[in-house]
């Protein structure tokens, strides 16, 4: 490791420890509030008629909407905050893998681990790159998806 | 909703129906509302110059937001996305014209699932891919 890097043993050290689970449940007009925010008119997001008509429990979440939905309360449970020196953020990727349809209603259970961690010299500085897996199981054990993110520090 | 896709329809090279946005700093706003993302670079103009940006940036989720729409939008009730992803390579703003697209690379099968993986993207109105992806769809089989 080079004398000037920014990551500690301390921080080294919670790489791959599975934090506290957070629970949150799928809520309707949080998907419809959602679908309108993106500009999304799909009647499965919207319709519980609809969505009813085609099989389903109730409305449905749209892609990327569990996991950013339940972004304040990963951060206020659990998840791992690690900025190293630095005060500024931003998101480097998002991928999303989905097993299962998360319907309104749902109770998800969700758990984060920190899984890399590296520096790169970048175009803004010095940048920590801090990548973060989440899977989120619903009310019944199953896994319905999984995020990764890519958070750099810089 | 778009006549139903099938595996059968599409080859490599098969473009996936393109997807217009053109964000405002008010679906900004909307958006840190609906998503729980208070981050002040996304809303705040003089904080986002002072962390020095251009100015207010879309969020990235939101961009990714937007390439699960083109990928729900283009399979249909009938098809499943997989999985997806994309990186933030460049940043947008909002008053841009941003298009979302995408383009077979691979149809396969594997198990009883036909798939279908894509190259995707959203580019900027000057053509820049901004934040290039890769994704795997399942769509219905006529067989």
């Amino acid at each position: 490791m080079a004398e000037d890097s920014v990551i500690t043993d301390e921080m080294r050290s919670v790489v791959g420890v599975e934090s506290e689970p957070s629970v949150f449940e799928i809520e309707k007009g949080a998907i419809r509030r959602w679908a309108e925010a993106i500009g999304d008119s799909n009647p499965l997001y919207r319709d519980e008629e609809y969505a009813r008509s085609k099989g389903y429990r109730s409305i449905i979440a749209p892609p990327g909407f569990f996991a950013q939905y339940a972004y304040p309360v990963k951060l206020g449970q659990g998840r791992v905050r690690l900025r190293g020196p630095f005060t500024r953020g931003l998101n480097g990727g998002n991928e999303y893998e989905f097993f299962k349809p998360i319907q309104a209603g749902d109770v998800l259970t969700s758990t984060t681990k920190l899984a890399e961690l590296f520096e790169r010299q970048g175009s803004l500085g010095k940048m920590l790159f801090v990548i973060y897996e989440t899977t989120y199981k619903n009310q019944n054990d199953e896994v319905v998806a999984k995020a990764r993110g890519t958070g750099i520090n810089y | 909703m778009a006549k139903e896709l099938f595996w059968e329809d599409i080859e490599e090279g098969t473009e996936v129906t393109p997807l217009v946005k053109e964000p405002t700093t008010q679906q900004l706003v909307r958006w840190a509302g609906a998503s729980g993302d208070f981050y002040q670079i996304h809303y705040d103009k003089d904080f986002a110059l002072s962390n020095g940006l251009p100015g207010v940036i879309v969020h990235g989720a939101l961009k990714s937001t937007w390439l699960g729409q083109l990928l729900g939008d283009w399979v249909g009730e009938g098809g499943t996305i997989k999985k997806y992803g994309c990186s933030y390579r460049g940043m947008d703003v909002p008053g841009d014209k941003l298009t979302c697209k995408g383009k077979v690379v691979r149809k396969y099968v594997e198990g009883d699932e036909h798939l279908v993986e894509c190259e995707i993207w959203l580019e900027n109105s000057q053509g820049q891919k901004t934040t290039p992806g890769t994704a795997v769809v399942a769509l219905p089989a006529k067989g």
